[in-house]
Parts: C-alpha cells; structure tokens; sequence
C-alpha cells in the first residue's frame, strides 16, 4: 500500500509528533516498507474467525471495595517536570 | 574459583555456608563492573546505573539476617542480581533507556522487586536496553548500546542487552529482563547465557513500564536453566495488582529439575530449519535434539505452517499497544519535558518529538496507523485474527509433543550498525521469538554451540502453557551433558584478565 505525506502527517497528529519535512519523508519511506510487507498478512483466510486479544482467557477480576492508602502527593509531584506544593503546573488550557 | 565466576546458587550456597559474606560478594561484583563496563573507556555498557552504595547497604542487611537464622528456605539469598530499566525500583531512577523519562524515580517497586527484596537478592543496577525495549539489537539505546562481550564489533541482541551482557561478562551472576517478541531469548542467545520467558501470566506485570501489555513478561538471564529455575521460583505468582497474572499451583521449578528426559516427545518444525537460516545454527540447534535423544528423548520432524506470519502479525499487534501504552509520557507527569512550547497540545508534541527515539517514534506512528479509521479491520482486527490460529497451530503441536525445538534466531549476533538503517530486516530477524509471545508460550534460549567465528548460538526450547518446568528440566538435563554455557565469553569472560 502507498502511505503519502497526508497519511504520514495525519498519523504524527494522532501520535502527538512533530516531524520535520525529512523525518516526514524518512517515515514515509520506512512505512510504507513495513506496512507493505504486513499486507502478506492477506494471504490467509481468516474468513469467520474470532480475533484474539489475549493468549489465555481473561475475565473481569473482581475484587473487594477497600479503602486504603494512596501513594503520597508530594512524593509523586517531585517527579513531575514542573509543580507547586498541591498540584502539577501545564499551560492554561481553558480561557 | 572468582565470586563473579559463580552461579547465582553455587554464589548462594557459598553465602548459605559462611565461606562467603553477602557484602563481599557484591563488592566482587561491583569492582567488575567498574572494570569492565564504562562507556566512556569502550567498555561493555550493560549497565545504566549502578547502586553501589545502596547494594553494600542491603548486603549487610542481608548477611545480618542470614547470621540470625533467617531466609534459610532462600537459595539465593544474598547473591547479587541487575535489573533491566524498564522495572520499576522504589526512589531509584528507571529510564527505559529513554529521554523521555528523564530522572523518573518511580514511587513504589514492581512486585518483582518486592519478591527478590523479600528472597534477600541484593540488587546491584539497572541494566541497558533497546529504547522502551523496542529493538532487536541493544542500539536503540538513549545511554548509548551495549557491547557483546564475546566480541566488541558484534551487537548483544535485544532488547534486554544489558541483561544479556552484564551475565555474560560476569559483570552480575543473574539479571532479570523483559521478554515482548524475544527481547530476553534473542540476547540471550547472542551473548552465550541462558534465558527465560515464562508462560504469560505466570509472572506478575505490575511495575514493569508497558510495551505491549498483551505480549510482555519479565523473566531470568542466567549462567544456566538452574539459576533461571531459582529466580522464577521467587519472582513467579498471582498478584492482585496485575489482572492477568495466573494464580497456579506448582511444584517448585528448582525442585523439579531432575534431568530426567526419558520419554519427552520433541517436536522439530520443518518450516523452522529452512531458507535464511544460517548453516552453523541449524547444525548446533538440530545438535541438541541429538544430545537429548541419546538420554531417552524422541523427536520428530513436523509441519507448522503459518510460522513465517508471526512478524507481521507481532509488529502490528506490538506497535498498537505502543502506541496506545506510550501516550502516557507527555511531559506532564513525570521525565523530561521541552522548552519553548506555545500551548498544552504543542507541549505534548514537542516533549514526545524531543524525547522519544527514532525507533519508539516508528512504532508508535505504526501502531497509530494499524488502530486508525479505516485501516484498523485491515490490519489490527486482521493481525488478531492470525494470531487466534497461530495459537491454534501450537495447541495441535502440543497434543503431540511436550516441547518444541527450533533456534532463538536465524543468524548469531551481527555487527554493529548493520540493524538500525533496515528496520524491516531487524523485525524478520525476529522470526523465531515472537510466535511464542503470541501464544502465550513458556520459551528458554540455551546456549548449544559456536559459529565459524566463535560467536554463541542459542536453542530455543518451547513449552505448551504452563509448561515452565518442563523446558527448564530439558534445559537443565542439555546442560548437565555440555559445556557450551560454561564456556567463557572470550574478550571479558571467566579466563580474561
């Protein structure tokens, strides 16, 4: 299949990526290499058959409503980039 | 015999006795890194960071607690062991190999950790790898790749290489990795040491950063199927916070191994032994079936088709769950985050353009594609599909036979470089891994010979589910009749000084 420039750019917005004219290009290339190759995945019949997310079965796992302690605020808001002492900063995204 | 030169259980036997102090032998083991492994000194680069002073701190922990009669049920309590960065370890930075995640000091440990902590392991580092663990060679890396020890020019495989490396060159006596589509067999196999991807589920997830949630586990790289069977006995087992993991009952994997293989039915797929594979592998992996044969074993040759479908089928089931598992890092939460940024959406993208790699970049752009409006029943639905009847050809293998045989890669370890520029060549050189990460299927690479070049061959042994014990024991009786594990890695290993 041929990916164009439109494919490749609309698949960076999707993937929150900002690709430079020759990134966009090189991913062009590579992808349209990979994908073409997965299309041999066409040559099987799969006509009927259930898609298989997970190897083994899994159901939902239930488990008790208990209330316990979460992991501590100022410990987990050292590691963002940018904090105060109650919250992470990001820019204002609501005028 | 040198401390590094041990087995982690001969090492734990050893610390069990008394002959040796737990402190000691993480003094042992970091003064080999310091000598073998900087970068900057064009050493091996196994490791991204090394815990020298927190290891001391818990060998004497440890060793106290061995004085006072604890941990006596604990084969390897005391020994050393490096973790590959995509684990998480409580208020110790874990990287991925990525910029992306900066000096991430994640809050709370994998269970995995929390089970060697609770075993007496001393954790020793965290080990280098292919970037967010995808790549196949150990270059993707941000902290620069990793060197086989049996020869600098040579890749170790990945993505767990530092995993591979550190064991090889006796720079830590065991490690844990990552396995997604071969990540711990396929360096394994390069490097010369044995390594182990447990039956899905049978090791718990949580804490382990996410690739493809549907398709990773965490499992052993060792000096032989013992080591592996000791570390899978602590680290194996339901946990509450990983809804996939298996709860199973079992005997223990070191107790089990007997050697004995009388009657154990090996099936050889034909399509595994054809065009592309390398001569001297096919005759080192075809060797073992020989070796085990001769100690009461049958094998025989059969046809397993669809065999050469489970790398696209892996890549774009992989590459969605990247893409979807990955969204995380934004640079909000944790990590890096860029500069100059005009708005929120701009900060996401230009923190992710900045932070991830080429390769991560590739995948998730993959992915993103694969699960998108109007390509997603072509491809990702599609890959699915295949992959319910590739799970069906091995469930009709394993009616006849307890273990399949076929190489953990087509080729040994390659040069440097030749990888990265064909990303496409790097995913086929997976051929043999990633059908077992997508049946779910217990896998363990052992070391069964040497090229014309003297560079280590891997067998991959291949359980049905749940059938951990039994490649081990294989493994395990292989290994009692040959020396190619204890042989050393010729530039950094035993007999180098």
């Amino acid at each position: 299949m041929e990916i164009t420039k439109e494919m490749v750019a609309y698949v960076a917005e999707l993937s929150r990526l900002k690709l430079s004219d020759e990134e966009a290009e090189t991913a062009r290339k590579g992808l349209g290499e990979i994908i073409g190759y997965m299309d041999v995945l066409n040559n099987i019949d799969t006509e009927g058959v259930e898609p298989m997310s997970h190897a083994f079965a899994v159901k939902n796992v239930m488990r008790d409503d208990v209330v316990r302690p979460s992991h501590d605020r100022a410990e987990l808001l050292a590691n963002a980039p940018k904090a105060d002492d109650e919250a992470i900063i990001v820019p204002r995204t609501v005028e | 015999m040198n401390i590094t030169e041990m087995t982690a259980l001969e090492l734990g036997a050893k610390i069990k006795s008394g002959e040796i102090k737990a402190p000691d032998a993480a003094r042992a083991v970091l003064d080999e890194i310091k000598k073998k492994d900087p970068y900057y000194s064009g050493g091996i680069n196994a490791y991204i960071i090394t815990l020298e002073n927190e290891a001391i701190k818990r060998a004497e922990e440890v060793q106290a607690m061995i004085d006072a009669g604890e941990l006596e049920d604990s084969p390897l309590a005391g020994v050393p062991i490096a973790i590959k960065d995509n684990i998480c370890t409580k208020g110790m930075k874990t990287t991925c190999a990525s910029k992306i995640l900066g000096d991430f000091k994640p809050p709370y440990n994998a269970t995995v950790i929390e089970k060697l902590n609770a075993a007496g392991a001393v954790i020793i580092g965290k080990l280098n790898m292919d970037e967010f663990a995808m790549g196949s060679t150990g270059e993707t890396s941000f902290y620069g790749e990793t060197k086989n020890p049996w020869n600098h020019e040579r890749v170790t495989g990945g993505s767990s290489s530092g995993a591979a490396a550190a064991v090889a060159a006796c720079e830590a006596p065991c490690a844990l990795g990552s396995d997604t589509g071969g990540s711990i067999r396929q360096p394994a196999s390069f490097c010369g040491v044995t390594g182990m991807k447990p039956t899905y589920g049978a090791v718990s997830r949580y804490g382990l950063i996410a690739y493809a949630s549907s398709l990773d586990q965490i499992g052993p790289v060792a000096k032989d199927a013992a080591d592996c069977a000791a570390i899978l006995d602590i680290i194996c087992g339901k946990d509450e916070m990983d809804g996939t993991s298996l709860d199973v009952e079992h005997k223990s994997y070191l107790d089990s191994l007997s050697g004995d293989v009388s009657g154990l039915k090996i099936g050889i797929p034909r399509q595994c032994f054809g065009d592309g594979l390398n001569a001297d592998v096919k005759a080192a992996v075809l060797g073992v079936a020989e070796t085990l044969k001769s100690k009461g074993a049958e094998t025989e040759e059969f046809d397993m088709p669809l065999i050469d479908y489970a790398v696209p089928t892996y890549y774009i089931i992989a590459a969605a769950e990247a893409s979807s598992n990955l969204s995380r890092f934004d640079g909000v939460k944790y990590g890096f985050r860029a500069d100059g940024f005009e708005d929120l959406t701009d900060l996401y993208m230009k923190t992710r353009s900045e932070g991830f790699g080429e390769e991560v970049k590739r995948r998730i752009m993959l992915g993103t594609f694969a699960l998108s409006t109007g390509y997603y029943d072509a491809y990702y639905k599609k890959a699915l599909q295949v992959k319910a009847l590739i799970k069906k050809v091995f469930d009709e293998a394993y009616e006849k036979y307890d273990i399949i045989l076929f190489p953990a890669a087509p080729t040994t370890a390659p040069k440097m470089g030749e990888s990265l520029s064909d990303p496409l060549k790097m995913y086929l050189s997976d051929i043999y891994t990633v059908s077992v990460n997508l049946a779910g299927l217990p896998g363990i690479s052992v070391p069964c010979g040497f090229d014309k070049d003297g560079m280590p061959i891997g067998a991959q042994l291949v359980g049905a589910p749940l059938g951990d014990s039994v490649i081990l024991n294989a493994a395990f009786a292989y290994q009692q009749l040959t020396d190619h594990h204890k042989k050393p890695a010729e530039k950094f290993g035993k007999e180098a000084e």
